[in-house]
């Protein structure tokens, strides 16, 4: 039906208003952050992997290089199939868990979804610790390893199903939530049995959900650093390699390298997430009526039962960190002490790594914050044809799929470059509050567009129409709907800057180590208690963030119960 | 009122201003997505104080036509020009209206009386004033004693007549309506039209209104523009659209009727279909043999006795009934031509007319809509 009579008249260009204007210069400024931030970082990352030590390009020597070495491949290996059995083990636990939380009437619902967050409030090191308080060399219940060590690939498997239990635990709950209770009515009067139910109407529902927190637990496992580095001993993955080749051995060749071998999985794992959410979103229609499930002891009680059991078990691990930190002198004097939490007789950074630490996460957090909501307003609400929009909701997305270190290899590369105008970073707190900033960028976006997307669209077109500016109505009603969406996105960056080790372990300088990395050297080391101690203090700081937030959520709702539905 | 009929397709186009001149002219206006044609070189004229109405099927490029009017999404070619002005390129916020959304869109966080004056700032509008605009519309609308409530608090009904309120605020020259009543349940939406509509008569304000409900749109407009696949099929009023439809597709979309083919037949004024010959005023000036298109709602079905004939009409059997109240609707067969009859319920026991029964059935030939086929 093309019809070429409208091309020929002379098309109209419409005058841009001031709103439109404005959206575009920020749409561009966001474009021009994420790529100096960004794209340029890993471009020269890729760039790097085909170069020799004095920068002359060596096509794929490197590559070459690795796939003949035999202890790197081993490494891949090694991540691969510790990635697969983490996944095999955490996905039915979490389903089981989230299926408890979801479908059964069971008391205490909300005190075990608050215990499953446990985990993601503490450095991935903390439950490496634990263990090896546990089953280490003087570990408490070391007979039970029957002469195995811990240090080495059972050791990450069981530290890695703590650390990753709540990611596939919050995915699952989302999946077996958003259930149609009409398809449970109609099988029901079909007469199916509660199994044949459970296989043709529950499994298939939450299909989605089990790919995608699959993918989920199989990337972070892959991508952790922090779990291989303090539990691994002997045992090498990718992620431990990166560090080792540019730590170690400075080699940012063969870093690079090993870091792209890392962005493999996670790209693949990222595309195939994708894929399941497009798929997801589609199967359940508007018209849906959500799934209650009735009182039925045979259910609630091992699902209760099963529920304890697994809460205890995150609560066993966090609270034998916590109580290792204040013993004496592991397993010997279980006396108790604070002497521990004297970090300076440890590390030369003392408490200042943990204000570090704060003051790193607060910065990112409040700073994050902004850049992220106001991008994907100017994304969500600005000219959707503008030629930038489309590359920069791409770039938006792409940090998911970029391992935290990876990243801080592509920030020492392409900052530390000597031509680089920006490089006067390298080395301060900025360079560490920009990548904490990257890192953490998608999760935080797709929760800003979330919330923006359920604001009413015409709210623009009606200021318009009433010749109010579209920053006057931002602030007076975009902001202050979308407040607990930016709470969110503030106190998410927070906890994350607060316990990553992965993205910062490259880039702290001197006078900029955060508590994490503390965490890491203190352990490497031999100060384990010290390492506890810290990475406790590090948990206690994201609890009370976490906290923080429930309680002014609660105020602000019952300040805003009014006009919230 | 010669012009207020002017279908205004391109015949007085760029024409010298003068008295009666139109408030809104909108000539040649086009929209194209990629290689899509979501409205084509379409033009008419709306008179100050005039409600209009455009009418169609969804994508039909009505809602195209209205937000090119309000500027949210600009033509491609075409000039809109509001009160001598040419507003084609101008963003919304530099043009002068009032729009009211299928969602409202009302800022859920702010009060009614908030929401009401949001446009109401500056120089031109001190503390004091503003509220006695916004007190009056509230009057006006209604709803004074709902001032400090939030828009979650009130019923749909409400919150339109608050978005009505809004759009009104600051007097704008022209009033545009999305949809404004398909989110409300049957009962307040008839009840809300006639108080648009009065409100609209008391203000004298121009208003275009965009809905797919012909019944709303017949009940409140001095015009409707009748709008498919992009194109203006009939502009008129809500009288011409229904008694004298231009198109085939207007007589089909306005309005219930049975829809059959048929071809002129002899003497002149007469059509034949399914092997019945009956006569039909409009197809005197048609040639012999041609083929039509041919369009009777069930009011202008005329049903007697089976012993009754007269001129044109034919045997027809009972397939159903229809109790609606008023009428019954009555769904019957001739030699497998397919037609419904409206009659009142008084007459349905004289003439026995329970299905199976055999009636008299005779289509009036002044009202028997006719469109050549392929004109």
């Amino acid at each position: 039906m093309a019809k070429p009579f409208l091309a020929q008249l002379g098309a109209i260009r419409p005058k841009a208003s001031a709103d439109e204007t404005s959206l575009r210069v920020i749409q561009a400024l966001g474009f021009l952050f994420l790529t100096l931030a960004l794209a340029l970082p890993l471009a020269s990352l890729l760039l790097r992997a085909f170069e020799d030590q004095h920068g002359s390009f060596v096509g794929l020597r490197n590559f070459a290089i690795y796939v003949t070495t035999p202890s790197l491949v081993r490494s891949a290996w090694n991540s691969v199939w510790t990635a697969f059995i983490t996944t095999c083990v955490v996905i039915p636990l979490a389903f089981a868990y989230a299926y408890g939380l979801t479908r059964s009437c069971m008391p205490g619902k909300w005190i075990f979804r608050a215990i499953m967050f446990l985990p993601i409030l503490a450095p991935s090191l903390l439950p490496a610790l634990s263990l090896i308080y546990l089953f280490g060399n003087q570990g408490m219940l070391r007979w039970m390893m029957d002469g195995g060590s811990i240090y080495g690939p059972w050791g990450i498997i069981g530290a890695q199903i703590f650390y990753c239990f709540p990611a596939a635990a919050i995915l699952l709950s989302v999946a077996l939530s958003t259930a149609d209770g009409r398809l449970y009515e109609a099988a029901e009067a079909l007469k199916a049995s509660r199994f044949r139910i459970f296989l043709t109407v529950t499994l298939p529902g939450a299909l989605y959900g089990l790919v995608s927190a699959s993918v989920v637990v199989f990337t972070l496992v892959v991508t952790d650093f922090g779990i291989p580095k303090v539990i691994g001993g002997q045992f090498n993955v990718l992620a431990t390699d990166v560090y080792k080749q540019v730590v170690g051995r400075q080699d940012l060749n063969m870093g690079a390298v090993v870091g792209l071998v890392l962005l493999l999985p996670a790209i693949l794992a990222f595309l195939l997430d994708r894929w399941a959410h497009g798929k997801r979103t589609a199967t359940l229609s508007g018209r849906a009526v959500a799934y209650r499930p009735k009182p039925r002891l045979r259910r609630d009680l091992p699902a209760f039962l099963f529920c304890l059991s697994v809460a205890l078990a995150l609560i066993v691990i966090v609270a034998v960190a916590v109580w290792g930190s204040f013993i004496r002198f592991w397993p010997y004097n279980l006396s108790l002490t604070l002497d521990n939490y004297d970090f300076a007789r440890f590390d030369t950074a003392g408490w200042q790594a943990v204000w570090l630490s704060v003051k790193l996460s607060l910065i990112t957090a409040f700073v994050g914050a902004a850049l992220i909501f106001i991008i994907a307003y100017s994304l969500e609400r600005g000219p959707q044809r503008s030629f930038l929009a489309a590359p920069l909701r791409l770039l938006a997305t792409i940090p998911l799929a970029v391992p935290g270190l990876v990243l801080g290899l592509a920030f020492i590369i392409f900052f530390n470059h000597p031509a680089n105008p920006f490089g006067i970073i390298y080395g301060t707190l900025a360079i560490l509050v920009l990548n904490s900033i990257i890192h953490f960028y998608t999760v935080g976006h797709l929760t800003a567009v979330t919330a923006i997307r359920q604001l009413d669209p015409e709210f623009e077109a009606v200021s318009a129409s009433l010749h109010v500016p579209i920053w006057q109505t931002f602030g007076r009603v975009t902001l202050p709907i979308c407040l607990p969406a930016i709470f969110e996105i503030l106190v998410f960056l927070f906890v994350s800057a607060m316990t990553t080790v992965s993205a910062v372990i490259f880039l702290y300088g001197p006078d900029t180590k955060p508590a994490s990395v503390a965490v890491v050297h203190m352990d490497e080391a031999g100060q384990a208690s010290a390492a506890a101690a810290m990475a406790c203090v590090i948990l206690a700081i994201s609890l009370s963030a976490k906290l923080t937030q429930l309680l002014v959520g609660g105020l602000f709702a019952r300040v805003t119960s009014a006009w919230r539905r | 009122m010669v012009a207020a009929l002017d279908n205004g397709l391109g015949t007085d186009a760029g024409n010298t201003t003068g008295i009666g001149d139109p408030f809104l002219k909108i000539r040649d206006v086009g929209k194209q997505f990629g290689s899509f044609v979501a409205l084509e070189r379409v033009s008419l004229n709306v008179l100050t104080g005039e409600f209009v109405s455009f009418l169609g099927p969804s994508g039909c490029g009505k809602t195209t036509l209205l937000r090119a009017i309000a500027g949210l999404d600009p033509p491609t070619v075409g000039r809109i020009i509001q009160a001598g002005r040419d507003i084609t390129a101008l963003p919304p916020a530099e043009r002068d209206f009032g729009i009211v959304f299928q969602s409202y869109a009302l800022f859920p966080n702010l009060s009614v009386a908030e929401n009401i004056g949001y446009g109401l700032r500056g120089a031109a509008w001190p503390k004091a004033r503003r509220h006695q605009r916004v007190a009056e519309l509230l009057q006006l609308v209604g709803l004074a004693d709902q001032i400090a409530k939030y828009p979650a608090q009130l019923s749909g009904g409400q919150q339109q007549r608050v978005a009505l309120a809004r759009a009104l605020a600051a007097e704008p020259g022209l009033l545009l309506l999305d949809e404004p009543l398909s989110a409300l349940d049957a009962i307040v939406r008839l009840h809300l039209r006639q108080e648009i509509r009065s409100l609209q008569q008391r203000l004298g304000v121009t208003t275009i209104m965009v809905t797919h409900d012909q019944e709303e749109a017949l009940s409140v407009s001095d015009r409707i523009v009748v709008m498919s696949q992009g194109r203006i099929e009939q502009i008129g009023t809500p009288e011409e659209i229904y008694c004298a439809p231009a198109s085939a597709f207007v007589a089909g979309f306005v309005g219930r009727s049975a829809h059959f083919m048929a071809k002129v037949h002899t003497p002149a004024g007469y059509i034949t279909t399914h092997g019945l010959v009956m006569p039909a005023k409009a197809a005197s000036t048609l040639l012999y043999g041609e083929e039509a298109e041919v369009f009777i709602r069930p009011e202008d079905v005329e049903l007697r006795p089976i012993t009754d004939h007269g001129d044109g009409s034919f045997e027809a059997v009972v397939a159903g009934c229809e109790f609606l109240g008023p009428v019954c609707r009555l769904g019957l067969e001739a030699n497998g031509l397919r037609f419904e009859a409206d009659i009142p319920p008084s007459a349905f026991n004289e003439l026995g007319a329970l299905p199976g029964a055999r009636l008299s059935a005779r289509f009036r030939p002044d009202r028997l809509l006719i469109f050549p086929a392929h004109g």
